[in-house]
Order: C-alpha cells, then sequence, then structure tokens
C-alpha cells in the first residue's frame, strides 16, 4: 500500500514539471501533503495518539492545507499572474524529471544495503532533485518557494525512510520544515509582495559586484 | 551551567526587544557582555572535569572560539551603540531594540554551536542563527535590504536541508552497528564500525550545507551579500563569529571522517573547496567597486586558506586553527572602520571615496594596518599562519597547491591594495568636503587594540590559547 501511494508522489512530480497555472502548483503540494500523511500513518509501528496528532499537525494542518492556502492568498493578494513562466519548454521539463527519475532508480539499485527501503529512496531522492530542478527553471520567486517547499517533502520522505526507529531525527525534520518554510512564507515574501508588484527573480538582480 | 546562560540571553534579548528605554537598554548590554565572559570563563574551567555529556561539552575548540566570541562581543557592542545613536537619525526605540536583541540572539546561538557535543543541536542553532542574522540583514528595510534577506534566508534554508539529509545518512552510517546515540563522543569512539559508504555520503551534505556558513565554495554567494547589506557592526560578527559556526561544525566532522579510511578522498574534497574559494576570492578581488563587499570576499580568501591548513594536517592544523582565531580578531576592526568610512563619504563605492588620511588620520592608519594584517604582509599576526601553512604544504609535497595559492594571494593582494590605496591616498573627484563630520580618534581605539592583540597572539601567544588550541587539535591528531 505504501507503494502505491509512494509512485502516486512520483507521478505527481511528473504532472508538476508540465503544469502550467500556479493553482495547479498548489494543489500539488495539497495533494503531497495528504499522501505524506497516509505514508506517515501505514509506516507507524505502533499506534499512539500523540504520535498521530503530531503527524496530523505536521502533514495535513500544516502541508495540505495551511500552506496551499497561504500561497493560494498570497498569489490573490499580490495579483501574481496565473501562468508558471518557465524557462525551458513543457515537454523538455517532462523528460528532465523522468530522467531525475530513472537516474535515481538506477543510483539507489546501486546500493547494496538493507537499512534502507528501495522505493522510500528512490522518490525520496526524485522529489529532491525534481524540487531543485523545479526552483532553478522557473521564473518567479513563488514557485523558488513551491520548489523549495518539494524539497522539504522530499527529506519528509527521506527521514521517514531512515528513521522509524528514530523519532528524535523524524521530529527535528518536522521541526526544520515549520520553521523554515514559516520563515521563508510568513515573513519575507510577505515584504517582497508589498515592495515588488508581480515578483520576479529578475527584480532581485541588483546585488553584485 | 549552559542553560542558565541559554536562559539568561534569551531573558536579556527579550527585554531589549520590548524595551523602549535607553539606559535601560545599554545597561542591558552591559549585562549581556559580563555574563558571556562570566560563562566563558566557567566552561574554560570545566574544560578538564571527567562529568559525562549529552548535548553540551565545553572542550578545547568550542572553548576556544568561545573566548575569540567574548573579545569580538565589547567593540561590536559598542560600535553598534554608535551607529545607533550618533550617526544614524532615523532609528526609534523600536528599531534599535530589534537591532540589539538580533545581536544578543546571534551572539548566543553562536555561543551554544560551539559548544555542541551533538551534530543535531548543532544544527538547531546554526538554524537559530539564520533566524537572528536574517534580522540584522533587513535591518534598514530597503529594497535592497529586502533582496539581501532573502537570498540569504533562502540559500541558508537549502544549506540546512542538506544538512539535515547529511545528518540522515550519517544515523544510517552507525545504525548498521546499532549505534543510535549520536553525540561526537560516541561518534568518535566508535569510528571504527561506520558503513563508509553512507558515512561518504553524510559528510559531502554536511560539508556542502555548513560552507554557506563558513563561506567556501560552493554556497558562499548568500554570506557576501548579508555582510554588503547588514549594518557593519552586524557584518562584523558575520564576517567573524558566524563563519566560525560553519568551521567548528565542520571541523567536529572532519575529525571524524579523519580517523576512517575516507580521510584522503574528505581531504581531496576539502582541498578542492578551498581552493576554489581562493580562486573565486581572487575573480572578484580584481574588479571589486564596493569596499564593504570587498571585505566580504577577503574572508572567503581566509576561510580558503584555513580550510587547506586543515587538509594539510600535521602543523597546518595549528597554523589554521591560529588563523582562525587571528581573523576573528583582525577582519571585524575593517567592518568597524567601514562604518567611520562611510560616514565621510556617504558612499561604498571605490568611486566616490579617497585622500582618507586627510580627513580621519587615526582612522586611516586603521586601515592601512588592517590591511597589512588582513593581506598577510608582516608584523600581521596572520603572516605567522599562513607561513606555517605554507610549511605544511611543503611537507605533505602538495607542490601545485602552494604554487597556486602563491599565485591567487598576489592577485589578491593586488586588488585588495590598489583598492586601499586609492582609499587613502587618491583625492576624491566632486567630494564636498563641508559636510564631513568629526570623528574623534578614541572612536578607534578598539580597533587598534584589536590589531594588538592579533599580533601579540601570533609572536608570543600566551599560554592559555597554546593549550586550547593543542588541546582542539587532539581531535584531529
Amino acid at each position: 500500500m505504501t507503494d502505491i501511494l509512494l509512485i502516486a508522489l512520483a507521478m505527481s512530480l511528473l504532472y508538476m514539471s508540465i503544469a502550467n497555472r500556479m493553482i495547479t502548483y498548489i494543489h500539488i503540494l495539497l495533494f503531497q501533503g495528504i499522501l505524506l500523511f497516509a505514508i506517515t500513518y501505514l509506516t507507524l509501528d505502533k499506534v499512539e495518539p500523540l504520535n498521530v496528532a503530531f503527524i496530523m499537525l505536521e502533514t495535513i494542518v500544516f502541508k495540505a492545507i495551511a500552506v496551499p492556502w497561504f500561497l493560494n492568498s498570497l498569489i490573490k493578494r499580490n495579483n501574481i499572474t496565473r501562468e508558471a513562466e518557465p524557462f525551458l519548454p513543457n515537454f523538455l521539463s517532462l523528460i528532465i524529471v523522468t530522467l531525475i527519475i530513472v537516474i535515481s532508480i538506477i543510483l539507489s539499485s546501486s546500493v547494496s544495503s538493507k537499512l534502507i527501503d528501495k522505493t522510500f529512496f528512490i522518490v525520496a531522492l526524485s522529489t529532491l532533485f525534481s524540487g531543485l530542478y523545479l526552483i532553478v527553471s522557473r521564473r518567479k520567486i513563488i514557485t523558488h518557494v513551491i520548489g523549495y517547499l518539494i524539497i522539504e517533502n522530499g527529506v519528509f520522505i527521506l527521514s521517514l525512510a531512515v528513521g522509524n526507529e528514530m523519532p528524535m531525527l523524524v521530529n527535528l525534520g518536522i521541526m526544520l520544515d515549520i520553521f523554515a518554510s514559516v520563515l521563508i512564507l510568513g515573513i519575507f515574501f510577505n515584504k517582497i509582495g508589498d515592495v515588488l508588484k508581480d515578483p520576479d527573480v529578475d527584480l532581485l538582480r541588483n546585488l553584485k559586484d | 551551567m549552559i542553560s542558565v546562560f541559554l536562559i539568561l540571553s534569551s531573558l536579556i534579548g527579550i527585554g531589549l526587544f520590548f524595551n523602549k528605554n535607553k539606559s535601560l537598554m545599554y545597561s542591558l548590554l552591559v549585562l549581556y557582555v559580563i555574563q558571556l565572559w562570566v560563562f566563558g570563563i566557567s566552561q574554560y574551567l570545566q574544560i578538564h572535569t571527567e562529568a559525562s555529556f549529552t548535548y553540551f561539552k565545553p572542550d578545547h575548540i568550542g572553548i576556544l572560539l568561545l573566548l575569540a566570541l567574548a573579545i569580538v562581543a565589547i567593540p561590536s557592542l559598542f560600535h553598534g551603540y554608535r551607529y545607533m545613536e550618533k550617526h544614524n537619525e532615523g532609528e526609534t526605540p523600536r528599531t534599535k531594540g530589534l537591532f540589539f536583541s538580533a545581536l544578543i540572539f546571534l551572539m548566543t546561538a553562536s555561543a551554544a554551536a560551539y559548544l555542541s557535543n551533538h551534530l543535531a543541536v548543532t544544527w538547531i542553532f546554526v538554524e537559530a542563527t539564520t533566524l537572528s542574522a536574517s534580522m540584522l540583514i533587513y535591518h534598514h528595510r530597503n529594497i535592497r535590504a529586502l533582496e539581501g534577506v532573502w537570498k540569504y534566508v533562502f540559500i541558508c534554508a537549502i544549506s540546512i536541508t542538506f544538512v539535515f539529509i547529511g545528518i540522515l545518512f550519517l544515523s544510517l552510517s552507525f545504525k548498521s552497528a546499532g549505534i543510535t546515540d549520536l553525540t561526537f563522543d560516541s561518534l568518535y569512539a566508535n569510528y571504527a564500525k561506520a558503513d563508509l559508504f553512507w558515512l561518504r555520503l553524510s559528510f559531502i551534505f554536511i560539508f556542502i550545507g555548513f560552507t554557506a556558513k563558513l563561506g567556501l565554495v560552493p554556497m558562499y554567494t548568500a554570506g557576501i551579500d548579508a555582510k554588503d547589506k547588514a549594518p557593519a557592526p552586524a557584518g562584523a560578527l558575520f564576517a567573524s563569529i558566524l563563519m566560525n559556526v560553519g568551521f567548528i561544525s565542520i571541523y567536529r566532522t572532519y575529525a571524524l571522517i579523519n580517523k576512517t579510511p575516507l580521510q584522503h578522498w574528505a581531504k581531496t574534497v576539502i582541498l578542492i573547496a578551498a581552493v576554489l574559494s581562493i580562486f573565486v576570492a581572487a575573480v572578484y578581488m580584481m574588479r571589486i567597486k564596493n569596499i564593504k563587499r570587498m571585505f566580504a570576499y577577503s574572508g572567503i580568501e581566509h576561510m580558503g586558506i584555513v580550510m587547506i591548513g586543515i587538509a594539510a594536517g600535521g602543523i597546518g592544523v595549528y597554523a589554521a586553527l591560529l588563523h582562525i582565531v587571528l581573523h576573528t580578531l583582525v577582519k571585524p576592526v575593517m567592518f568597524f572602520q567601514y562604518n567611520q568610512i562611510y560616514w565621510v563619504y556617504q558612499s561604498k563605492s571605490i568611486y566616490d571615496i579617497g585622500n582618507y588620511f586627510k580627513y580621519n588620520k587615526t582612522g586611516a592608519i586603521v586601515v592601512l594596518l588592517g590591511f597589512l594584517s588582513v593581506t598577510a604582509i608582516p608584523p600581521s599576526g596572520m603572516f605567522v599562519s599562513e607561513f606555517l601553512i605554507f610549511q605544511s604544504l611543503i611537507a605533505q609535497k602538495l607542490y601545485l597547491i602552494l604554487i597556486l595559492m602563491f599565485i591567487l594571494l598576489t592577485i589578491i593582494i593586488y586588488g585588495f591594495g590598489s583598492n586601499v590605496f586609492k582609499l587613502l591616498f587618491t583625492p576624491p573627484i566632486d567630494f564636498n568636503e563641508e559636510r564631513v563630520p568629526v570623528i574623534k580618534p578614541w572612536e578607534s581605539l578598539s580597533q587598534y587594540i584589536l590589531l594588538g592583540l592579533a599580533i601579540w597572539m601570533a609572536y608570543c601567544p600566551p599560554s592559555i590559547l597554546i593549550e586550547l588550541i593543542n588541546g582542539s587539535l587532539k581531535l584531529i591528531a
């Protein structure tokens, strides 16, 4: 069951690579948040109410509701154009993300470790690299933030793959998520929206030598 | 003890944030410095105790950098005070409180990161330094400051994610041997049981992640913008104690790798990053027109030199540790002095400044001495440490790197020197002398003390410095 969910998550990456409208990216984030909750719930060894509540807070409340809602309101409030404005054509993006997944599969098949679940590892790596690819291939500041959130999802899966016996590390990862995303999203993107109309990375190119 | 320090510092920080009263604000700052010193000395006295530590441990390298922080804290807060009170009319009690409270949080988080005995704890405090640093960078609240802070936060967030992935792989590497205790003590004791494949992956991620703080290729870029846009007293801290946070984290991880067969591979990785950093610094030094950024790039160069010393091993490690202490003392001098330069010319572009000797003699001598110190020309203290690093390179037969270093350092001295001498001697064009404020000589006193301290520490090192450096060496030897 977890395998199916993980593969669904990898497919959402492919969908992301050809998405045109900003709202689609937000829907993908929402979808990934729900998937992450299901995956975490299924990998739990024993169900403790406190633990489940914590995971729900992180995945459902935070990743699937709060962040997408916040991004959506940012887009509306700052009148950001609804198009993603990629540097590369969608077809090429699709091929690159497919290649990323294929390379992750090849990479992790070279790892002969029994400690880590292969499917988790493949999906985690491809999510990570797709997030990085999203950051470098899109023009808007808000797509950079979305790319960062996708990297966070990748790290979340990775910590699940590694840390089912190490709750400390998983909690730490959750703290990273909340801390950094709230910081990035909440404080500064809001300010950028106030100062710049239609925030675009081209407007942040003045600091140089 | 550390919990008392953290709680007291947080209380002082929060007090500064809410406080509107001027005299109370400065008494709180004095209180902070006193408790920082008390904490530093008490940690030093605990260094030989054999108690078992979990998350924090007063070891030699941590105390070394903590005491360096305690020294730099005094002039930083003093120049912060001058910056707020004398030369910036636009500051309100609220912005002052925010600035000083962020400064206190930055210093406290760095101090905690120095003493942490667990990679995850280091990681938490490094994240805390990012947060407080971003408050300082955004102090002026204009579009350029926003750009600087956005880049800094974004790159630091990505780097910190990399470090987290590194920690995950590290835990995997020790999991096969059944070791779940990830304190450095336990890692050093059980290095032989580590799974090398995951350890290798882990080191590369942790190294890349911490280069954002250390200021090395590949993640150095954000730090440059941060030092440029933050007020100079904060920039001085970014260029010294914040870089040390990155250094100590990499040093501790490297100390683990150094015990395993991955040693040579890790040295190669560090050497590549370090030489590339010096190369980047040299390229920018040649064409740079903004003197504050020039000081920031000089920091990249020095961190490159330090990491080459660490990778070379032997006497190089001793020299690298000496170099990082001296750099901590000398680099803030340039940033403190930069403020006075800005007050004279109201610009940081090399085209608008010049003939500084005429407008501020004491300050001009500081710039000259600071230039000699930073470029390691005798009697600079850094001459000693760089010389020892060259020696260690010869001892290790790394001639190619030595030659590359010589060429790049010459380029850096040329670029740095041509800008500094233009600042000192060439008369500026279209400059209205009537607006030049009077800058009292005593405002440069702290710079002279720091420069003198750096020379004294290099040529006749006090026994406490030697003891701390030798103790730190034991991690790697």
